[in-house]
């Protein structure tokens, strides 16, 4: 909780460099708050700490903490990786109060216990999101992206909105036990599950589950490439936590009457992210059709009707798994391909122009293909095992297959990296001390949790 | 221990040689490596000798509690015989690079090819199906690197063919150990999993029919792609060929021993009623395989993909051997492999001086090598007839318990399998003629004095074939051992 506490003020201070004029300290003074956040939530450990005041609108729990601090390594690294997102002196403050506004939605959101709290928390994700997708203003595409994920954002957060209101109608309560209490009885009317899957609806548009991620890859491609690596982490990793909270926990009595659809729309996404990301030539679309194939993967523990620690603890390996192997590929790719166009095409060479950057880049999309000894073989691992033993066992099958046609793509970024390119040889990349820095940590972190899982996919006992 | 150790080393190999400091002399640092796992490898065998149970050869520790997989290692009877092969092999197979082959970046290659040894050595040892499955991904992506970086024409496409295949293979082989690990809570009361070799053992014989052949043909489709068994072969011939020779001689000499392992420990005795149920069809893919690659390599041009088929008709018998399940059958699959990774090793080691000394390996334009130098020709010569398998080397010993082990079985197929031998000899003998004997072919090409590490390591391949070509019980006393306990 003091974790929230200490973004929000540091969001705040950045708020007045302006007038009192420090605005050079404001980036090392965010990436002090997000470690001090972090020391917070590692000594809150096991206090589980509720708001009493406010009907226990928020609650952070040990869950809580944990994916908290997955958003605040995440964020951590994304810090590192875009120093030059901020280094324009014009629009230093927005862009930083902005991301630190967007992480204390994140964080409510990973603590909510509340209807109202959750449409507080996509609020205060979403709307920073939507100015820093359209933060490049002299790129028409950036626009585009920016007026896009607004348009349908806002559409996604009136169905939120209409499906908590249902909810609000059949239960007469915010609180989401109560709204559970509600829910178990025979005498709650339908239109509460009307609610529900409005609700889903809203969340799957959030984390890009198909059909309802036609703004994906365009936002994506339109937003500065920063933007991209932070859109694509910390959103997928806070909404993935409210959506497992309420689909597997406090929707629980309604379970039936949701699990087909959800285990419709995995199916879908699969399906079309992998097939269209197979064709792709711009790096950022096709990450972002990974993004919505690995968001239909952690959907699986949804409908694999498991209701322990060790879903909580796949859900909060994979989150981790992947929001790293993102933030690396992203930074990667940034660092390659700086101002230009990030098609794939700038990647050809890099083996011989910098092979430190292309063996990073490949670990991390050998992580993203699920490829041991990386962590993102065990965070399938760990999805599909749940899934072993529910009634869903031939969607392994599809997601066995589904990976196949993911290593295709990835590998398709690591072959450019290897053919030889003569044209450009003369460009020289170079790093700064940070972004070595970066690569090196996210890299290590997602060989180590590779080869000792057990320091994050233990975290919640039996 | 000893196994950690064998593991470990390598792996601190591939860190050290990708150091810059060790740019220089890259060539001695990974000798340095190679040789000393050789030596660990013939200190293990040394403790077998006394005796196969002792704690110096066994390590058990909880590695990944979430899921209960150990660390397990036990360095004894099969394992022993292909960890040895494994250490003997990248000795042959360091020694073999020249300078500048690999250009300036040689410490690469030299890396990438301890990983290779360091995974693959985890995969004969581990008696764990999670490491297991761990180690043999791990083995895939050092190859494939080094393909794609060395490779020769169209490596793009022929590397990811070869990705794409053993990787689906792979995928199904694990889905079917989860659900054998899912099956291994009913041993126990309180329900506990395990990945232990053991544990699959039984619980595979708790599944119904069904159940066994769905799981059987789930895992076989990993290790088939691998050897590979016939269907599913169609990327070898391309990515042997494709691959510089070093990359083949590690495919062909310690990889697809890999899948050959895998059936005979991770297969056959974990669902033995869906063995029994499909043996015929199997034997009979076994041995199209051995029969289509040999008429297949009779009409090749090119030396490297005459033995990539070659190879595919040798390991198509070996499996023959194992799914006779018989203890026959395995223990000659068992020197087999052993003697296959050797003359295989070898022979691509032939075409590299081939193609250092004259150029080319194309079998048209080569000829009369023999005029040129009699010692290479002689020591190619045994070679090559260590791998038609004559009488008094060590494939013949092999071949023979094979085939006698298939006349357990049925003695059609002891006859099929036998015929389909004679192949092998018509065409190794057919290319042999025209390489090194006749007069030498009016090309501009000299075939000078072998180099010194050439012709040694030539020496010791020809060391291997006819010393345990007499006394094969060197190896197979420890191999018949496990036989025996797994094959009651």
């Amino acid at each position: 909780m003091m974790a929230l506490l200490v973004i929000v003020i540091i969001g705040t201070i950045t708020l007045l460099a302006e007038i009192f004029n420090f605005k050079k300290v404001i980036y090392p003074l965010s990436l002090i708050g997000i470690l001090l956040a972090l020391g917070m939530n590692i000594k809150e450990w096991n206090n589980n700490f509720s708001w009493r005041y406010s009907d226990n609108m928020v609650m952070y729990d040990n869950l809580a903490l944990a994916f908290s601090s997955v958003l605040l390594i995440t964020v951590f690294l994304w810090l590192m990786m875009s120093k030059n997102y901020f280094n324009d002196e014009t629009s230093i403050i927005e862009h930083t109060s902005l991301v630190l506004y967007s992480l204390v939605g994140a964080m409510l959101l990973v603590g909510f216990n509340n209807l109202v709290t959750l449409f507080l928390g996509i609020e205060i994700l979403s709307i920073p999101m939507y100015v820093l997708a359209a933060s490049n203003k002299k790129n028409i595409l950036s626009n585009e992206a920016g007026f896009k994920y607004l348009i349908m954002g806002s559409f996604a957060s009136g169905f939120l909105l209409f499906g908590i209101a249902l909810l609000y109608g059949a239960s007469g309560s915010f609180n989401l036990s109560d709204v559970q209490l509600a829910l178990s009885t025979d005498i709650v009317p339908k239109f509460a599950y009307a609610g529900i899957i409005m609700i889903l609806i809203a969340l799957a548009f959030k984390v890009s589950i198909a059909p309802f991620h036609f703004w994906t890859p365009d936002v994506y491609e339109g937003s500065p490439i920063v933007i991209t690596a932070l859109m694509s982490t910390i959103v997928k990793t806070s909404v993935f936590v409210a959506i497992m909270k309420l689909f597997l926990w406090y929707f629980y009595p309604a379970y039936n009457h949701y699990v087909e659809v959800i285990s419709i729309l995995i199916l879908i996404s699969l399906v079309i992210s992998n097939f269209s990301a197979l064709k792709q030539q711009n790096t950022k679309r096709l990450l972002a059709f990974s993004s919505i194939s690995h968001a239909s993967i952690m959907m699986l523990l949804i409908i694999s009707d498991v209701r322990n620690s060790s879903t909580v603890n796949a859900l909060l390996y994979y989150t981790f798994a992947y929001s790293i192997a993102s933030i690396t590929s992203f930074a990667v790719i940034h660092f390659v391909a700086k101002d230009k166009d990030e098609q794939i095409n700038v990647l050809k060479g890099l083996m011989y122009k910098h092979p430190f950057l292309a063996i990073s880049l490949m670990i991390a999309l050998l992580s993203m293909a699920g490829i041991p000894i990386t962590a993102g073989f065990f965070a399938k691992y760990y999805v599909l095992s749940q899934l072993m033993v529910s009634g869903y066992k031939w969607m392994i099958i599809v997601a066995i297959l589904a990976s196949i046609l993911g290593v295709v793509y990835y590998l398709k970024m690591v072959l450019a990296m290897f053919e030889n390119d003569k044209k450009s040889e003369n460009i020289a990349i170079q790093l700064s001390r940070n972004e070595w820095l970066v690569i090196v940590i996210s890299v290590l972190l997602l060989v180590v949790a590779g080869i000792y899982p057990d320091i994050i996919a233990y975290t919640f006992k039996q | 221990m000893i196994g950690n150790i064998l593991i470990l080393l390598p792996l601190i190999g591939f860190f050290v040689l990708l150091m810059p400091a060790f740019k220089e002399s890259a060539r001695r640092a990974a000798l340095f490596f190679v040789g000393t796992e050789f030596l660990l490898s013939l200190i293990a065998y040394g403790l077998n000798l006394t005796d196969g149970n002792s704690i110096f050869l066994k390590s058990d520790y909880n590695w990944i509690n979430a899921i209960n997989a150990h660390w397990h290692l036990h360095v004894t009877g099969v394992s022993l015989v292909l960890a040895i092969l494994n250490a003997i092999v990248f000795v042959l197979i360091f020694l073999s690079v020249d300078k500048n082959q690999y250009g300036e970046n040689e410490n690469v290659f030299y890396a990438l090819g301890l990983l290779m040894q360091m995974a693959m050595m985890g995969v004969f040892l581990t008696r764990d199906a999670f490491s297991f499955y761990i180690f043999w991904e791990l083995s895939l992506i050092p190859i494939y690197l080094i393909g794609l970086k060395w490779g020769e024409n169209n490596k793009e496409k022929i590397t990811l063919k070869f990705f794409l295949y053993t990787f689906i293979g792979s995928l199904f082989m694990l889905a079917g150990f989860i659900y054998l690990y899912h099956h291994t809570a009913l041993l126990n009361e309180k329900g506990i999993r395990s990945w232990d070799m053991l544990d699959f053992y039984e619980a595979g014989k708790l599944l119904t029919p069904t159940q066994q052949t769905v799981i059987f043909w789930m895992i076989f489709l990993g290790f088939a792609v691998k050897i590979p068994v016939f269907p599913f072969h169609s990327w070898q011939p391309d990515t042997y060929t494709a691959m510089p020779v070093q990359g083949t001689m590690m495919l062909s000499g310690v990889m697809l021993k890999m899948g050959l392992y895998g059936l005979m420990f991770w297969l056959v005795p974990v669902l033995p009623a869906a063995l029994k149920e499909w043996q015929s069809f199997l034997l009979l893919l076994s041995l199209i395989g051995v029969i289509y690659a040999s008429l297949s390599a009779l009409v090749q041009h090119d030396f490297k993909r005459l033995l990539a088929y070659a190879s595919m008709a040798h390991v198509g018998m070996i499996s023959a051997g194992i799914l006779s399940n018989t203890r026959q059958g395995w223990d000659g699959a068992s020197t087999q492999m052993f003697a296959h990774g050797i003359y295989v090793t070898g022979l691509f080691y032939v075409v590299h001086l081939f193609e250092k000394h004259t150029g080319t390996r194309e079998i048209g334009k080569l000829g009369g090598i023999r005029n040129l130098n009699g010692q290479f020709s002689n020591l190619f010569l045994i070679i090559l007839l260590g791998s038609i398998a004559l009488p008094l080397t060590h494939g013949f010993v092999g071949e023979f318990l094979i085939i006698v082990g298939l006349s357990k079985v049925s003695l059609s197929w002891a006859i099929l399998a036998s015929s389909s031998v004679i192949l092998g000899a018509v065409y190794m003998l057919r290319s042999y003629q025209k390489m090194m004997l006749g007069d030498v072919v009016k090309t501009n090409y000299t075939f000078g004095a072998l180099e010194n590490k050439d012709k040694w390591s030539l020496f010791l391949i020809v060391a291997c074939i006819i010393f345990l070509g007499i006394y094969p019980q060197a190896l197979n006393m420890f191999s018949t051992l496990t036989i025996q306990s797994i094959l009651k």
